[in-house]
């Protein structure tokens, strides 16, 4: 059977011959590909369900693989994801997408083969932004870290004891396994080009707390500094990085943590609003195409999607969060079999966390958009702080370090445009609470290492936009 | 009716073995002032907002008295027992508690609580082998009460032979954490606060007597300990371990009590537990939701006005927050009247939410689980006596006072 195309049609019965066998098909076997498959049988969908995924494993989780995974406590292999329910799919695993023909409604795989659909979804993610330099890259000890065999190969270097890891980028990723190398009682150097680590992501006064944070914990942390050459042995080996304030140093071990880029190669062509920013959809999950029209039968979930919210004034954001992931994914599967009275937006706040250092950090809304930072609870110096992010008079966006129980609330004054600077008294405002600072990000149009927030403007579709990858 | 009546009805002995329809009458507002003064929040969502709102203290000294009307009888400026963690807000209390954790649980005590699983079995298995030759047991003295406390004393390294002495002052200093309207306000405050002296007094020497020869138990550890925040100040070791003792040993009663009671009036999951011990874990967690041993939070108040559910509360004013009936609330738990462990997504408010969630919970979770486990394997037909069975007068801290059980026989305990 085939749904008609723009796909509502819901006074004819397609959209019940839909949910009863139609054909849906969801490129990206993780995390948003799985919980959208089962919420669509929670939904009621007794079609066909097809799981393409280029990785070999079922689905796992990634955030263990910067932590539990390099330290040692649980293995690579041990942290496929729980399922919440059978969803009887057809598992199409160790196969790329690599073509799709929206009107004709195929999608094409590695190997030739083409696979019809009523409704697409999809949820390639992103990939580890590479070292620029393939020459260098390739170089035995020089690596990335998003995948499960990355972590695993990473594992085992680290268990093996190199000399010193060198770190590239200090954004989230590249403080986490610095932590990780430290708690393993390895020697570790970060690099980061800006003046501190996360300031892409938490701007400069957090910067800078997260800078005292890896140095007490006795990481050789270099910043305002690039690295601008990996140089081998005869056999390929790593030995030596280059730093662009001339010095060098031994290395056996390096791991690029510069970001992600958007799987959305196999999209191009593809009349989708698809490019390096990612796959433009609109709040209900469904794709744009080129023309900045919205789709009816494709629809976009988790890390390689851009959306806009109304909250932060309708501009793009690309957000690279497991629990954006799972919302998501939730909300395009329910819309995907819904008729459109009942289809529902996808008007996530934005929240992330990360542990390191024996810090326990957590964000909510978007902290890149926040002009001023207050303090609002605790001290930075004691590194157990709620810091609150204005944006034109209103509070945008929330970090604790060590104080998520708060977290919630903060939320809450986001989803009000509560006003910033926020007046009221709440336990634990110290003398740093009394008035705002700037929350001092690094300027904008600078690429960063990786924040995992990205604000990208207000263009659905954005093929225009130049694209630099970010150096060392 | 006025409302007035809805504090009154809540300390109301009559409602103690039912407060649930008062609870549901009083979620049709979600925050009510009550005429004698406090605000009473009934709604899931308003009370786990609260919990979770920086603007709330739960130090009473930020109590105004004129806003809050009704002043629940306090320990204001007792020198022998300054506030515990439990009435501070942060940073002290984040402090205290950390310091507190350091011994305890994670990060730098993770096991704690998993090594102590054989030994809370082995004081299962012995009070249960007690049962044997009997026909009928009163669940709480012969088994709900002596297992908790034995355990904290344990675990705190206080002497179990003195609990009669302890027990009677957690009794009175626990009575006071009732607030009732009604009750002789200035005699009762003197026994509390004869009752706080003494332990005061108490474990101020037990402290000392750590202080000259450390033990492996929680009080020589925090005696001694010596993490990033240093240590306790003496009052400070004093007010924590006195928080400890009666924490430990006035709530898990109650949940073990009530989880037992609940089981009975439902022989199905009785009969699931006894045939799965697993399911002890989900159940408990259902137990908490449904019967949970601490009612209601009596004791914060705004730092200033906070406007929620169309009411300002105003600063000062006194904020009851009422767990069991959030536990209750529609909109949180469908079909919030069925006692139900195959529930999902169960994140009840029966220890609390938010900094002050209880330090004790994985503690109180793994003894009920054992508890309530071993009573299902091994009492052959157990059956209540006494429907509802005679129930504590305390509002806060709800369970039956007795809980008179028959059975036809005792299975075998485990070899240990
Ligand atoms: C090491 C690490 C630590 C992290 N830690 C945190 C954290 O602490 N907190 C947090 O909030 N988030 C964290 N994240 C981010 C979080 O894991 C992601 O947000 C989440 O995985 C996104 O899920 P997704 O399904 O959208 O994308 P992905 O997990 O990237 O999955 C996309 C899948 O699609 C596959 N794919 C790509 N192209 C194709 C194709 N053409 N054909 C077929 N399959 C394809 C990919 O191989 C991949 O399996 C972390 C990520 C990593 C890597
Ligand atoms: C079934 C058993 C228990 C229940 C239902 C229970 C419930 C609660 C609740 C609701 C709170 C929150 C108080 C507030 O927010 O003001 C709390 C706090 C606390 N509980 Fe428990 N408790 C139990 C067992 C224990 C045990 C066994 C211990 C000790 C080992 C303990 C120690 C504490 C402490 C110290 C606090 C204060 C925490 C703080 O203020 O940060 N509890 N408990």
């Amino acid at each position: 059977m085939s749904a008609e195309r723009g796909g509502g049609g819901e006074g004819d019965g397609s959209l019940e011959r839909l949910r009863r066998d139609g054909r849906i098909v969801i490129v990206g076997a993780s995390l948003a590909g799985l919980r959208a498959a089962e919420t669509l049988r929670e939904q009621g969908f007794t079609g066909s369900l097809t799981l393409i995924g280029d990785e070999p494993e079922p689905p796992y989780d990634r955030p263990p693989l910067s932590k539990q995974v390099l330290l040692g406590t649980v293995d690579a292999d041990r942290t496929t994801l729980p399922r919440r329910r059978a969803i009887g799919a057809r598992w199409r695993l160790g196969t790329a997408a690599t073509g799709l023909d929206l009107a004709a409604r195929r999608v094409r795989l590695a190997g030739g083969e083409e696979v019809p659909y009523d409704r697409l979804l999809i949820a390639t993610g992103v990939r580890a932004r590479p070292w620029p330099h393939p020459a260098e890259a390739d170089l035995d000890g020089v690596f990335t870290l998003r995948t499960g065999r990355d972590a695993a190969r990473l594992r085992r270097r680290l268990a093996a004891g190199p000399r010193r890891v060198l770190v590239i980028g200090g954004g989230f990723m590249g403080s986490e396994i610095a932590s990780a190398c430290r708690e393993l009682g390895l020697p570790v150097t970060v690099v980061e080009r800006g003046p501190a680590p996360l300031v892409g992501a938490l701007g400069g006064v957090i910067g800078q707390v997260a800078a005292e944070l890896q140095r007490a914990h006795g990481v050789d942390l270099r910043c305002s500094v690039m690295v601008t050459g990996l140089e081998g042995d005869a056999a390929g080996r790593l030995r030596r990085a280059h730093l662009s304030d001339g010095t060098a140093l031994e290395v056996d071990l390096a791991v690029v943590a510069l970001g992600a880029v958007r799987n959305t190669e196999w999209l191009a062509g593809s009349g989708l609003g698809a490019g390096p920013r990612g796959v433009a959809c609109d709040a209900g999950c469904r794709a744009f195409d080129v023309r900045g029209l919205v789709t009816d039968d494709v629809f976009v979930a988790g890390d390689v999607a851009r959306t806009p919210h109304p909250l932060f004034g309708y501009q793009f954001l690309s957000l690279e969060h497991w629990g954006n992931a799972v919302a998501q994914a939730e909300v395009a599967a329910h819309n995907m079999v819904s008729p459109g009275p009942d289809r529902r937006p996808h008007l996530w706040i934005p929240a992330f966390w990360s542990a390191q250092f024996g810090v326990n950090i957590k964000s909510v809304g978007v902290p890149t958009m926040g002009e001023e930072l207050l303090i609002a609870q605790g001290s930075l110096a004691e590194r157990s702080f709620t810091g609150v992010y204005g944006y034109q008079g209103r509070v945008i966006a929330a970090v604790t370090f060590d104080q998520t129980n708060w977290l919630d609330f903060y939320r809450r004054q986001i989803e009000t445009a509560a006003p910033f600077p926020p007046v009221c008294r709440t336990v634990d405002r110290r003398p740093d609470g009394l008035r705002p600072v700037p929350a001092d990000f690094p300027d904008p149009s600078l690429p960063t290492h990786g924040p995992t927030v990205t604000l990208s403007g207000y263009s659905p579709t954005d093929r225009r936009i130049v694209f630099t990858p970010a150096r060392g | 009716m006025t409302h007035g009546t809805f504090l009154r009805k809540i300390t109301d002995y009559a409602h103690r073995a039912d407060p649930y329809p008062l609870y549901a009458e009083l979620r049709k507002t979600p925050v009510l002032r009550d005429d004698i003064g406090p605000y009473l929040v009934s709604t899931y969502w308003e009370i786990h907002g609260l919990l979770h709102d920086p603007r709330l203290s739960s130090d009473p000294r930020n109590l105004d008295p004129e806003a809050a009307g009704l002043v629940v009888a306090e320990e204001e400026d007792d020198p022998s027992l300054p506030p515990s963690f439990l009435r501070l807000d942060p940073p002290e209390h984040d402090r205290l508690r950390r310091m507190a954790m350091y011994p305890f649980g994670p990060p730098h005590t993770p096991r704690r609580i998993h090594d102590m699983r054989g030994e809370l079995a082995r004081i299962v298995t012995g009070l249960v082998d007690g049962f044997e030759g009997r026909d009928q047991i009163d669940l709480v003295d012969d088994f709900a009460y002596p297992f908790p406390v034995t355990v904290i004393c344990r675990l705190l390294g206080v002497p179990r032979a003195d609990e009669p002495l302890f027990h009677a002052w957690a009794d009175t200093i626990v009575s006071s954490a009732d607030p009732d309207p009604d009750a002789d306000a200035a005699e009762r405050r003197g026994a509390v606060r004869r009752a706080r002296t003494e332990l005061a007094m108490y474990m101020s020497e037990l402290i000392e007597e750590r202080r000259r020869a450390p033990g492996e138990d929680m009080l020589s550890s925090l005696v001694h300990g010596d993490g990033p925040d240093g240590r306790m100040a003496h009052s400070e070791l004093v007010s924590t371990a006195a928080l400890l003792l009666i924490a430990g040993h006035e709530t898990t009663v109650n949940l073990i009590t009530n989880g037992m009671l609940t089981l009975l009036r439902h022989p199905d999951v009785l009969k699931r537990l006894h045939d799965d011990p697993r399911l002890a874990v989900p159940l408990v967690e259902e137990v908490l939701r449904y019967e949970p041993p601490v009612q209601l939070l009596p004791q914060r108040t705004p730092l200033t006005d906070i406007d929620i559910a169309g009411v300002t509360i105003p600063k000062g004013a006194s904020v009851w927050l009422i767990l069991a009936s959030g536990n209750r609330d529609p909109r949180r738990f469908p079909d919030p009247d069925r006692f139900d462990p195959d529930r999902r997504d169960n994140q009840h408010l029966g220890f609390g939410s938010g900094i002050h969630i209880c330090f004790g919970a994985p503690l109180a979770r793994l003894e009920a689980q054992l508890a309530l486990a071993e009573l299902a394997r091994r009492l052959e037909n157990p059956r209540l006596l006494e429907d509802p069975p005679p129930y504590r007068r305390n509002a806060v801290l709800r369970g039956p006072r007795h809980l008179p059980i028959g059975f036809d026989g005792v299975r075998a305990g485990r070899e240990p």
